[in-house]
């Protein structure tokens, strides 16, 4: 019998979570964990919001002498997996093959740039240490940011770039930022966060084009206006880690296709975290999160089911994400796509509010600003299939 | 079980966990309802440790 051997390939939360769970379930066979960048696993949350705005060290997970001994990994950093092949139960890794008899792939997510966008010192995208670090070192007071893109981390660097005293502008295509994520109404509650704090947003302006010689100048929009910029941090989403699988047969569309269980088309491969699409039963529909709480679930999970497949579980998760703006906290649970937006706490212009949404008459997703206790009450509620009068109720109560 | 209230920020993971363990209280932060855990609880209570975002639970034997 050849040995047991899980791949766990992006080592990041959800490859790291993956091994952890490996570990815990009582594996026992070789664990590989191969990851692109040279750095340990750490935590990307912090890198729109402490990190620029104090010297914090970068949030590494674990260090790298608990790694290799408490949890027994091969660690392999800074070498991308080139390709799988699925047939002979092999990834590959430059010239180097490594052989499975498991494997989470959790290669995530990497940022999007704008179509053409020159090469100009000072434009940034922001996904690793790397990018937070290069931003960070050219924040301060005076300095003129623009930021392209008003979803959830371009509004975050606006704000910590406000916090260290940048004059900060944030452009959106989008009539309101947040439209995706939650929805109109309530994507203009939450940029009215910004101008509360000074940060100027402007809604429906395209980008022309960005401007500069060397370094950049400034960012034209479409309707002729150019924003003088000494830095540019452009937010405009993320694409899944998908290329490296190309020719492996494994199915990609706008991420790794997987079943309710996360398994992949090959035999023994599981997916996790942001580059994983999957149906989730608990909404009867195809999704994909960039959440960092579905990344932690799926990668334990994920490593789960491919080292015990028999007692496979399905991954039923209520999305769950949070922004930090400022002092406050946007929490968002569930799905956005409503029949009907309620405000059922606070009101919309303050620093505190609750919605809730509305499908057919169950409640499938909920907004809080600075609602901590009563966003959890809801997720719990929203993964019972809770009606929408016993959430009312609930909530009034 | 031990939550670290100065690093605990009130993501409520480990409630939706066990919600009979875990509560986000109107201090925004996590506080348990119970002391007393059985060795069925081990799994769940190691999940809601590795699931913090903030990596505020520790489970002591
Ligand atoms: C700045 C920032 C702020 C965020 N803030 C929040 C927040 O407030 N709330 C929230 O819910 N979520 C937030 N997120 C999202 C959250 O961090 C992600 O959902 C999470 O990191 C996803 O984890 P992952 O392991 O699936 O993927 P990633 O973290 O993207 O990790 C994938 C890893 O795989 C590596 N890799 C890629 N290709 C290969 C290859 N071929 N071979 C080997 N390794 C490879 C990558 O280098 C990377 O290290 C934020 C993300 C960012 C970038
Ligand atoms: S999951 Fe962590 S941060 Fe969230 S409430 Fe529980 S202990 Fe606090």
């Amino acid at each position: 019998m050849t040995e047991e051997r899980l791949v766990v390939v992006g080592a990041s939360l959800a490859g790291l979570r993956a091994v952890e769970a490996a570990r815990r379930k009582g594996f026992a066979g070789k664990i590989t964990l191969i990851g692109a960048e040279p750095h340990l696993p750490y935590d990307r949350p912090p890198l729109s919001k402490e990190f620029l705005t104090t010297d914090a060290e970068p949030a590494y997970f674990r260090a790298e002498e608990a790694l290799r001994s408490d949890l027994g990994v091969d660690l392999r950093l800074g070498t991308p997996a080139t390709a799988l092949l699925p047939g002979e139960r092999v990834v590959a890794v430059g010239d180097e093959e490594v052989s499975y008899t498991a494997a989470v792939l959790a290669t995530g997510a990497t940022a999007r740039n704008l179509r053409g966008a020159p090469d100009l010192r000072g434009v940034h995208t922001l996904r690793g240490i790397d990018d937070a670090s290069a931003i960070r070192a050219k924040l301060a007071p005076g300095v003129r940011v623009v930021v392209i893109g008003a979803g959830f981390i371009g509004s975050e660097v606006a704000c910590s770039a406000r916090r260290r005293g940048a004059d900060v502008t944030v452009v959106e295509a989008a009539p309101v930022p947040l439209v995706r994520a939650v929805g109109e109404r309530l994507g203009a509650a939450c940029s009215a966060l910004h101008e509360r704090n000074g940060t100027l947003v402007r809604c429906g302006a395209g980008v022309e084009s960005i401007e500069g010689t060397e370094s950049v100048e400034g960012v034209r929009l479409t309707d002729g206006t150019t924003l003088p910029a000494d830095l540019v941090i452009v937010g405009v989403g993320v694409t899944p880690e998908t290329g490296w699988l190309e020719g492996s047969g494994l199915r990609v569309d706008d991420g790794v296709v997987c079943d309710e269980n996360l398994a992949t088309d090959a035999p023994g491969v599981y997916a996790a975290g942001d580059v994983a699409r999957w149906p989730n039963p608990l909404f009867g529909q195809q999704m994909r999160l960039e959440h960092w709480t579905t990344a932690a679930e799926q990668g334990m999970l994920a490593a789960r089911n491919a080292i015990r497949p028999a007692e496979a579980k399905e991954c039923a998760t209520v999305p769950y994400f949070w922004s930090d703006l400022y002092d406050s906290r946007i929490q968002f649970v569930g799905v956005p796509e409503a029949d009907e937006i309620a405000v059922v706490s606070g009101d919309l212009a303050s620093d505190s509010f609750l919605a809730l949404y509305r499908r057919d008459d169950l409640v499938i997703g909920a907004l809080g600003l600075n609602q901590r206790r009563a966003v959890m009450k809801l997720r719990q509620m929203i993964g019972k299939r809770a009606r929408w009068d016993e959430a009312l109720a609930a909530i009034a109560s | 079980m031990h939550i670290d209230t100065d690093v605990c920020t009130g993501h409520g993971v480990c409630e939706g966990i066990r919600p009979d363990i875990f509560e986000v209280g109107d201090d925004g932060i996590a506080h348990l309802l119970t002391e007393e855990f059985t060795e069925e609880d081990r799994q769940d209570l190691e999940d809601a440790v590795d699931q913090c975002p903030t990596q505020a639970l520790r489970l002591e034997r």
